[in-house]
This record gives structure tokens, sequence and C-alpha cells, in this order.
């Protein structure tokens, strides 16, 4: 979210997958869309089919790259470097759409005469305390732009809600900056000393990937830019699993800028997501730092004293996050109803504060420790999914109580009985105390409800038929447990209790086995005028006085009208798909879309029009929702001393932005610096090429302990790189694919992907058994041999990489080691997402050995780097 | 009786009517009243529940049953086509490993029993409230806090908009657990 | 009513397999097991009983057309869905003794399950392999081209399902016409191995499922010059004749003489 999120305003996909046959050229990276998002592709197989130039970059030569124009192998772990020698290219060679950088970018701003570089401390920004590691964004702000200080002290973060809006200044959208991009300090000229040393030659050393076919790619895409040409970027979980992942989208989000793609037809970047409502499930979050809409959650000792104190911090003055009070005030009114007064803060004091790292990492490591008493878990499988997953699985053998909801009975609900551990003695179901309730869930036909897809797109799914037996859906659930426990709560009036108490929980009981009314919650979601009982029609009706309650702002206008839920209107009328259920927010299809007009409102050009002012008529027009106050003429200049929206002038299409501008350069809001560097993963086959002293992300957190160990870079012991993904016939951890017979039987053994060199030098047969170990777990898997992996030369050193499908457990009717068994738990420093690309281990021939021998033929590998031949003694 | 014979019978009615057998003399009354499996079926619009595309889905049902699954051809994103996990989808609710009762298992028991959903919601509840009540913690060094770290939830991913509104409403904004995560991070 | 034809093209094909579940799902047709054969992602292996479209994967030493790969020898990975061919001259409806087998009004060619007898006389006169018996149920089986489908102006199931349209259901001469679009096309784009497998010269006389491939047929198990048994139909009966009034004169002259 953030690296998309910093860079223009919101962090989800800026475009919409149809609009991707308007582009010139693609580049696919950090994806496997043919396979993962197949239907999603025929968008791009059309692209193609007209034209389009089809480019994929990735460690295997995958079914994306069978079809694409032109593949090139790159090191996984590697990403950040190809796209800094991109930009470099974009750079040197004058490629960048210079109106466009000029006029929608902070490429002009000039930065604190404070700020060092990367390249002038050796890898490091200005402002790291070594100890505490973390950065003090202070020099990284604009000159002469800082807010004053107020004796705080402030350190960059990240996060998945709004940055804090230590921007806020009187006159922001006047700071000091240089047109002609000429100034020593300005963001264009600090972005090219940045990247200087991402060369061709760089890349190649780095990624493993030749120069001149890292060349003809730069030359195809960067070439779709300008006004008449666009170029779109397709990215998944092949950039996201890093400690460096927010950074490696910053890189891509950059380029984009510079070439003047985002807002545009057949530009932006399609963030492709991995789930039914990921997208959902991060506006309206089960996440631990964020509150529906992306507002913050109350941090102790940072904005959590009282409303007042939350709003100072985010509030900002100039921009769209003006009206951040409105939206966290109908929240409240939300949640707390009439007990939510002025008087009380509008319940902001029973909302509970963020102490720490309470995300999925985190407190399974807590929960390792004996930390956490009890656990839910709802459609997902951290069993053989999760990092690290051997270690999560005996975390969940520390827990009091576990409650299991999905469709199946799977390795997360079975840990206790059936599991590795099991079998290898490392657990013993007599000893487990974890008390179990598994409840089966109701299926996506079974239940009203709806999804948020990859690309914003709310739509709603109509229940056919009831769910069977005992089977529920999650409101159901989540209502009737919240029922009982308000039950507990009436009948208990402390402090603690108060949030519970006034909580609303009033929603129509349907039918036999009582479903509350799904409609009811989604209207709850759009938000109401309380008086009057009356459906708002979009964000702007919000207000700041309690007189509007409103679930997630971000997606007011799904449910307008008693009749009318937009998620299930199903005619479209038009190419973008107006007509067709609700694209937050306001149904714009196309983000930042002012941005495919020119400062004056004309297109850039007649065949990459998208939306333009129309004069007569005083309002933007066009093919999509304008993206922009509709009535806010171009050429409109902000008073002095103007808030808000008012504040941002006409041609400043990034109004989410204090600024308006799309940021190449972000002052605030990351914790890992305002330019993308590249640093190597956790375990690396090399010493960092580009900062020899600087290995790793400075503030990623490795969470180094005992039990999350890791390898040395490089490591003898472990001296191939590994790559987890996943295949088109199964889904994430199998549940919903490995125990359904038309699925299982089209991938039905996990198998490990290595290329015919590293078969012939560890005696591996095609079709065989082959062993894989790595310091925290070990595998066994088929052999597939392919010269679709090959090895790369890496910083003068041949370098192989193995493929390993993550989809197997030990439930199913096609079973499996998993291959996450191999992870770390770690965090990047921004959204705490975990390493799952990139990580070293070694490979031998035939099976692993079978329960505990397993552990010690690991061991054997740890501590002594024999071979699995000699362990067993077959040597 | 005869005449059913003679008219009925393919090898008869095959001679009087010159034909060689292979067309729609040879075909039997199953054939000949071939009809799609959901005709007549009502059929709700829905939404793939696999990857993030958001694919369009007919769901055909009859009498309280599930018929069968395809692609919706008018929406805008997918235009009727499905993957092969999409088109799985009816096997994803049929296939017979699907669990339609509640599970439970007692601490240190080796299998598991069934357990009526009433009961179990009932103990849920306790539990929650148990460990809750052992581990909240309503302020810290005078300052608000309202939070307990000692339960946590985990999944969003696969689940709709309304159920994770609920989940965060109920489990942060009433019950002050903040260990809440799910599949997203970026 | 009219003809009825897949085109099916491997330049557009990404290997997803959503035909092949499509296919199962409607019809009810069951896994065929579980087994990794090795043998890149396909691990449905053939056509038979139990599997009406299949999908081939082939790693072959070979460029596509203008692609540029990192790999350090010419490679690509072609994907193609393979299904019954429908034939315009069906050697498993020419054998067929019981007419269980018979063509439909859209063209086809479709096993009726409740007449077959599971003689299998079928199996061995399908030039293509496809047609099986099923031995558990005891009868033969083979795509049916969705004729419950088509009898009510819908698509077959694969060609709704394929993501990037490389199945395409239409009208017989109008795909043959699009497919010689489609090798033109092609060929323009410097995709100079590519050609249409539609083997019209032949005794089969054509097929109503038609392919368009880049190589040569032999690579995707496709005979270059299919016939059908009953081809040989005419001669062989002759020859019987004759060798049967030889055999009868050379008993009467060993009677005579």
């Amino acid at each position: 979210m953030p690296g998309l999120g910093t860079t223009f305003g919101r962090g989800g996909a800026t475009t919409a997958l149809p609009d991707l046959t308007n582009a010139d050229a693609i580049l696919i990276m950090g994806s496997n869309m043919a396979e993962n998002h197949p239907v999603g592709f025929q968008w791009v197989m059309e692209a193609k089919e007209h034209g389009t130039k089809l480019i994929h970059v990735d460690p295997r030569f995958s079914r994306t790259s069978a079809v694409s124009d032109i593949w090139a192998p790159l090191r996984a772990g590697s990403d950040l470097m190809f796209l800094g020698g991109l930009v470099n290219y974009v750079l040197n060679n004058g490629k960048e759409f210079r109106e466009y950088v000029v006029n929608y970018t902070n490429a002009s701003l000039i930065i604190s005469e404070d700020f060092k570089d990367t390249e002038d401390l050796d890898g490091l920004f200005s402002g790291w305390d070594a100890e505490r590691r973390i950065y003090d964004p202070q020099s990284w702000a604009y000159a002469n732009c800082c807010p004053q200080p107020d004796g705080e002290e402030h350190f960059a973060h990240g996060g998945h809600g709004k940055e804090s809006g230590r921007l806020t200044v009187p006159n922001l959208t006047s700071c000091e900056h240089d047109d002609t991009l000429q100034h020593p300090r300005c963001v264009y000229q600090i972005l090219k000393r940045h990247f200087a040393r991402y060369t061709p030659e760089m890349v190649e050393r780095a990624c493993g990937t030749p120069k001149e076919l890292f060349l003809k790619i730069a030359e195809t895409f960067c070439c779709a830019s300008g006004p008449e040409k666009t170029g779109s970027i397709c990215y998944a979980v092949g950039w996201t699993q890093h400690s460096n992942g927010v950074q490696i989208i910053r890189t891509a989000a950059i380029l984009q800028l510079l070439l003047g793609n985002i807002g545009r037809p057949g530009g932006g970047i399609m963030a492709l997501r991995g789930h039914a409502s990921i997208q959902g499930s991060t506006d309206i979050p089960t996440l631990y730092d964020i509150l529906p809409g992306y507002l913050p959650m109350p941090r102790f000792g940072f904005d959590a004293h009282d409303l007042s104190a939350y709003l100072k911090k985010h509030r900002d003055k100039t921009g769209w996050w003006w009206n951040i009070d409105k939206y966290i005030v109908s929240l409240l009114k939300a949640y707390y109803g009439e007990g939510a007064i002025k008087e009380n803060d509008w319940g902001y004091g029973w909302l509970p504060r963020v102490t720490g790292d309470h995300s999925h990492q985190g407190y399974f490591l807590d929960m390792m420790d004996g930390k956490i008493e009890g656990l839910f878990v709802m459609g997902q499988n951290p069993a053989n999914a999760g990092p690290h997953a051997r270690l999560e699985r005996k975390a969940l053998a520390r827990l009091k109580w576990l409650v299991v909801r999905d469709l199946v009975e799977l390795e997360t609900a079975s840990f206790w009985y059936d599991s590795p551990e099991i079998e290898r003695g490392e657990l013993r179901t007599q000893d487990i105390a974890t008390e179990v309730f598994f409840l089966p869930a109701a299926g996506h036909a079974e239940k009203d409800g709806c999804f948020t897809n990859t690309q914003r797109l709310v739509q709603w799914h109509e229940k056919a038929v009831d769910p069977p037996g005992d089977a529920r859906g999650e409101v159901w659930f989540m209502y009737h447990l919240g029922r009982r426990l308000k039950e507990k709560a009436k009948r208990d009036p402390r402090r603690r209790n108060a949030g519970l108490n006034a909580l609303t929980w009033d929603y129509t009981l349907q039918g036999e086995i009582q479903e509350p009314s799904v409609e009811e919650i989604l209207q709850e979601i759009n938000g109401r005028n309380i008086a009057q009982g009356s459906l708002v029609k979009g964000f702007t009706e919000l207000k700041a006085d309690g007189s509007t309650d409103c679930g997630c702002w971000i997606y007011s206008g799904v449910f307008p009208a008693p009749d009318n839920n937009v998620a299930n209107s199903r005619n479209a009328r038009d190419f973008y798909g107006h007509g067709w259920a609700f694209s937050w927010p306001a149904d714009r299809r196309v983000l930042y879309n002012r941005a495919s007009a020119r400062p004056d409102g004309k297109p850039w050009s007649e065949r990459k029009k998208l939306v333009w002012w129309d004069e007569a008529q005083k309002h933007w027009t066009g093919l999509d929702v304008p993206d922009f106050n509709a009535t806010k003429p171009p050429d409109y200049k902000p008073a002095n001393d103007a808030e808000g929206d008012a504040a941002l002038a006409g041609d400043r299409p990034f109004i989410l932005h204090p600024d308006g501008l799309g940021w190449i350069w972000v002052p605030v809001g990351l914790a890992d610096g305002p330019l993308p560097a590249h640093y190597e993963g956790w375990e690396s086959p090399v010493h960092n090429p580009l900062y020899p002293k600087q290995q790793h992300n400075p503030p990623a957190m490795s969470k180094e302990r005992p039990d999350n160990q890791y390898a040395n870079s490089p490591d003898e012991r472990f001296p191939y790189v590994f790559t987890t993904y996943r295949l088109t016939e199964h889904h994430t951890s199998g549940a919903m694919s490995r125990m359904l017979p038309h699925l299982a039987e089209l991938q039905p053994e996990f198998f490990a992907e290595i290329s015919p060199e590293l078969a012939a030098e560890r005696g591996i047969e095609n079709g065989g058994w082959m062993t894989i170990i790595g310091i925290r777990g070990i595998i066994e898997a088929r052999a597939l041999v392919t010269p679709r992996i090959q090895p790369l030369v890496v910083d003068g050193k041949k370098v192989h990489q193995v493929g390993l499908p993550y989809h197997w457990g030990y439930r199913g009717l096609v079973k499996g080691d998993a291959a996450n068994d191999l992870l770390s738990i770690s965090e990047e420093p921004n959204v705490r997402i975990m390493e799952s690309k990139g990580l070293l281990c070694n490979v031998v021939a035939g099976r692993r050995a079978q329960g505990r021998q397993a552990l010690e033929e690991m061991d054997a590998q740890i501590h002594g780097g024999a071979t699995g031949a000699e362990i067993r003694g077959e040597s | 009786m005869i005449r059913e014979l003679l008219t009925r019978w393919p090898v008869v009615w095959q001679i009087l009517n010159h034909s060689d057998g292979m067309h729609a003399d040879a075909m039997s009354e199953r054939t000949r009243d071939l009809a799609p499996k959901h005709h007549g079926a009502e059929v709700a619009r829905s939404v793939c529940p696999y990857c993030a595309v958001g694919c369009g889905q007919l769901v055909y049902h009859k009498d309280g049953n599930l018929i069968s699954i395809e692609g919706d051809p008018h929406s805008p994103i997918s235009r009727g086509r499905l993957c092969p996990k999409g088109s799985d989808s009816y096997e994803l609710l049929t296939h017979a490993g699907r669990e339609t009762r509640v599970k439970y298992r007692r601490p240190y028991s080796t299998k598991w029993e069934y357990l009526d959903l009433e009961t179990a919601m009932g103990m849920i509840a306790d539990r929650v409230w148990d460990s809750r009540e052992r581990t909240f913690v309503e302020e810290k060094n005078g300052e608000t806090l309202m939070h307990t770290t000692a339960i946590a939830h985990l999944g969003g991913a696969t689940l709709d908009n309304e159920e994770n509104y609920l989940i965060k409403k109920l489990f942060a904004a009433g019950l002050g657990m903040v260990c809440i995560s799910n599949q997203a991070r970026i | 009513m009219t003809v009825s034809a897949f085109l099916t093209d491997a330049t557009l094909c990404i290997g997803c397999k959503a035909c092949e579940v499509a296919c199962k799902e409607w019809n009810h047709v069951p896994a065929d097991g579980f087994n990794f054969t090795g043998n890149s992602y396909d691990n449905t292996d053939a056509l038979g009983a139990s599997t009406w479209r299949h999908v081939m994967f082939l790693e072959q030493p070979a460029t596509l057309g203008p692609q540029i790969t990192g790999t350090e020898d010419p490679f690509r990975w072609l994907f193609l869905s393979d299904v019954c061919k429908h034939c315009a001259n069906a050697g498993c409806l020419e054998a067929c003794p019981t007419g269980a087998i018979v063509r439909t009004e859209v063209g086809s060619v479709y096993v009726q399950p409740d007449v077959c007898n599971g003689c299998g006389y079928c199996v061995v006169s399908c030039p293509f392999g496809v047609v099986d018996k099923n031995h558990e149920v005891g009868t033969a089986f083979k795509c049916t081209f969705c004729y419950d489908r088509q009898r009510e102006g819908l698509m077959p199931a694969c060609a709704k399902a394929c993501p990037t349209q490389s199945i395409k259901f239409g009208e017989l001469d109008e795909l043959r016409q699009r497919a010689h679009e489609r090798l033109e096309e092609l060929q323009q784009r410097g995709y100079s191995d590519a050609r249409i497998y539609d083997p019209e010269e032949t005794s089969v006389g054509g097929t109503h499922a038609m392919f368009v491939i880049l190589g040569q047929p032999e690579a995707y198990n496709f005979p270059p010059a299919p016939e059908v048994p009953t081809v040989h139909m005419k001669s062989a009966w002759t020859a019987a004749l004759i060798s049967a009034l030889v055999v009868v004169l050379v008993v009467c002259l060993a009677f005579m003489l």
C-alpha cells in the first residue's frame, strides 16, 4: 500500500484491467499474470494482438514469459536494481515526459540542505539512528518548508494508513522549487545522482540479466511515453514479499511518474492482488494499524491522547485529508451510535491503542512465547502457508484456545494430531493443551455480500442457496458472537466495556438461521444522515459534527438509496464498465485522471484522451468520472490561506497529497527513505554490490532469534537461491484446490523446478525426488528439470535458482511438504510483510528422511554441510 | 402393439426410411430430449471467490440445490470467462470433503467430537470473555490504552467486506483487540 | 442447424487448463487419477474416457516467431488444448455396431451413453486416439461437443471458459475462413512455422475441431495423414471376396483332380 500510497496518494491499483488494452507497452514484473490472473490476462493478450509490446522480467520462464514479446531472467531479490536501472536509463537518455514531470510531480521541489543521500553515506540516508534502528526524517523535508519544531519526537514510519501530516505548513503549495530542474538540490537532480550507479553494467552484475537484453527492455518500455504513448506496469507479490518490498514498488512508481504514465489511459500501475477481496480487507481492514478508509489506528503515545491530538497529527491543512475529521467522526458514529457524543470525543477513547507489532508475524512470535491466549482464524491457513510454517504450527500449540472457520478441515485445524511436528515427535498430541473449535463456513454462493477486486471494484454476490448443515457465513458468526458478548457487557458497566456497550449491533435477522441483513451492513458502510435516516450519496456529504455516520468513507456512494445497491448493478454501459458495480472512490475507474489532461485542461493528445475540461459547461468531463473536483477550472489558483482541496490549484492531479503533486520524492510516510535504494535480502548469495557496507534495508526487521535463524550472505552450506510462487491450477495454501478432485489432478504433487545444469551437478533426475534444505526447514519435492530455470552470473559467480510452488500441505486429496517451511519470519519496515523470495537453500537428490531423522538431516546440513546421502549413510 | 413395434423398432424404422443408422434416426429418447442441466433453473449473479480479478459468475440453482456455476458474459472484467479454479467453483461448494458440522477438540484430547452450533457459540463467547478479562488493560501511565494483546484474529482476504467490517467493529472497537491481521500487506 | 466447429489456437493459449476443468464440471466427468508425470506441466497425459480436453505443454529448443528470450539457447514453451476432432468422416461413427454413435444436427459426433454396449470397436477405429472406454462404467466416452448446451444455443463449456479465447466456437465455414486469415497474419508477424491442422485432404475429410499450431503436427501427437479405417473397406472386401473365390476354386480343383 504505501509504495503507491505515498507516491500517488492512495494505496491501490491506479487503473482498471480493461485499460491495459490502451497501453503501447506493458511491463509485467514481480508477477506471473498469465498463471495467477488468467482471466485478467485476457486484456494483456488482446493488447498484444493489437501491437502492444509485452515484456516479462522474472527469475523463471513461466506461462507469462511463454507468450511475451521479451522475457528477461533476473535473480530473485534484485528487482529494485533492475527498476533503478530503468530510472537511470530514462534520466540519462532524456526519456522523461518533461512537461508532465515539471507540472505534475515534485521533481522541481528543492530539498533541505541537511539531506544526505545513500551515495554520500555509503548506503544510509541522513537521519539514521543506529541504536534504535530508525530514521529521523527531518532532513528529508522540502527546503524552508518544514513545520515548526513542536518539541515532539519524529521518526520515519510507514504503515497502511495515510502518512502523518508532518507536511502541514502554511503555504505548502508554494514551497521553493525550480521548474528548470537544474538546482543541485531539486528532487530531479538528487534523483539523478542517487540512481547514477544503476547502470546497465550494474544491472547485469547484480541481477544476472544480460546488458543488451536489459537495454532492449529499457528502450521498448521507456519509449512508450509522451503525449501520444503510454505504458503500463503490472506487479504482484514478486515485488511485495521482500524486506524492501515497498521501495521496489516505489521505484516503479517513480519510473511511471517520470514517463508521465499515471492517470492516463494505458498507463498506471496495476497492482495485482491475490485473493477475492484482499483489496476489501485492506480498505475495510482486518489489519492491525488502520481503521476503515485508511484512517490510522490510534497509537499509544503518538496521537492517542484525545481526538484533537489525533487530528493534529493527521489532518493535513491542504489536500483532501483536510476532511479527515469528517471521516473519523462519522466512523465513530457508525461504531458507537447514540453513545458517541461530542462530550465523550465521539467515543474516540473507547478505541484500542496500538503499542507495538500486532501483525501476523509479530503476534505469532508472541504466540510462540506463550503470550497469546486465543486465536480466531477465518479463511486463512497459516499452518502451511504462513512464513516459517514450522514455527507457526508450533506456536498454535501454545494457544489456550483456537477457533478455525473454513469450508474444509485444513492444516491449521489439524495441527494437533496431523502435522510434520507430530510425525517428527516435536509435538505430542496428548501434551497439546489447545482447545480447538472448528466451525464449518458458508461458501460464496451461500451468502450475500460483496468482494472488492484488484481494481477497487466492489462487486456484490447474491445468495443462491442456504449453507449446508451447521455451516454459516462470517456475518452470522460475528453477529451472534457479538450479541452474546454484548449481553455479558450489559451486566458489566466498567470502563473497559464502554465501547462494547455502545456498539451499534442491530441488524434485521432473517430466515430460519437468523441471518443478519447484509445489505443493512453495506448501508452502514455507505453512510447515513442520522436524523433523517437517509443514505448519503457520497463522502462529500459527511460531516464532523456527529450528524452523519459512515463505516468506510472511501466506499461512500456504494449504496446511495434504499433500493440502489450499486455494488449489485450489472449494466456496464461503457469501456470502463460504469454501470457495473462500484469502483471506489466515487466510481472512478482510472485514478488521478486529471493528469490525462494538460495543465490547461485539454487532453495531452486525441489518442490518449480520458478526462478534460469542458469550457462551455464549466466542468470536467470525459470517458471516466473525474478524479478531481468536477467544477474546479484548470487555471484555478488558491488563495494563500485556503484549506483542504481549495488549497490545491487546478493543475494538481494528486489530490490526496497536501501539495497535489505526484511524489517522486517522499518526504514523509515511509520508514526506509525518501527514495528507493538497492539492498540485498535477508539471505543473499552476494554482498551488496552497490553499498558493501550496508547489506540489508537498514530499518527492516529480521526478528532473528534461536527459532528464527538466518543463513549468512553468502553461505557455503546454502549456495542456491530459492523463490516461492503460485501455479494456475492451485490457490494459496491449497485448501480451496487440493481438496477438489478436478484441480488436484492437474498438479497432484509438490515439485521443485531446477535447471538441467543444477540437476546434473546434484545427481537429480527429472521426475525423481529431491530434498531442499534451508536453515529453518527441510522439505522434499518431485524434481522438474527444465531449461525454464537457468543459472545466472551474479557479481561474477554462477548462481543457481530453485523454484518452489507453495500450495502443498499435509491435508487434502493430494498432499506434500510445505514450501513455506523454509521461509523466515521477517518484517519489511513499513507494512511488516515477510520475505518469501530470494532466500538460500541447498538441494540433494532423493527423499528426505522420515520422522525425527528429518530434523537430524537438517541439522547436519546446518552444522556440518554434509550431503543428504552422507547423512543417510548412502554414500 | 405391433404398430408400435413397427414404428419404434429402430431396424424397421431405418429400413422404411432408407437411413444409415448414424443420424437422428439412431437417437434414443434420452438423446432426443437432451437439454442442459440448468434448464429452467434460477440464476444468482455472483463473483468468483478465488483470485482478485473478480470474474462474474452465474450460479444456477433449483429448489435450494446448486446445479452449476459458470461465467457471467455481462461482466466487463471477465466477459464470461473463468480460469480452472473459477471453473471449479461448483465442486468447491459440493465436494465430499466439505465440512458441515461443528467439531470440537478438548484440551489434550486425541480426537474430535461433534458439537452443536449453539453450544459452541456459547463456549467461544466464554473463552473470549475470560481471556479478555484476564488481559485487558484500560490505561497506562494515565493514558488510555483500552486494549488486550492476548486475543488475536487472522483472516479477511477471502471474506466479504461486510464480514471484515463486523470483525473489525466487534473485535477492535468493541473488545479492544489489536492483534488483527490478514493476508494483506501491501 | 448450422455445423458447429472449434478453432483452437496455440498462439493464444496460456496453458491454464480452464477448458479441462470447465468440461469436467459441466459433464460430471470424474478425476482421472493423481499422477505426477514429470512431463512439463502436463499431468493429464492424454485424452481418454475421463479427459475430454487435454492441454499439452511443449518445451522446445526453437524460437517463437519474433520473441526475444534471455535463454542461452533458443527456447519456447507452447500450449495447446486437444479435443475430439469431430471428423467429417469419423472412424468411431463408422465402426460403431449398435448405433450408439450418431452425427447430430450440429455436425458433431455424439456417443449415446444409454445405447453404448462397451464393445470398444470405436476405440481402435479413431485415428487420433480420442474415444476410450471407461472400465468402471463399461461404456465409451469422449467429448460431446456440449450437445446439450448447443441445443439451447449455448456455447460449449470449454470455449466459454477459455480466458484468452484460444478456443473459438462458431460456424464451420466461418472458422475455417478465420483460420486462414489467422495463418496469414501470424506468418506476417514472423511466426514462419505456423500452420493449420485440419486434414481435409485425407479420408477423414477435415475435422470440425481445427487447430492453429506452430511446427510439425507430430509434436502435438497429431497424425500428419490420418485415415478413417473404413477407407480401406472397399479394397478390403474386394480382396476378401477375391481370396474367397480363389480358395473355393482351389478347393474345387483339388477335388476334381
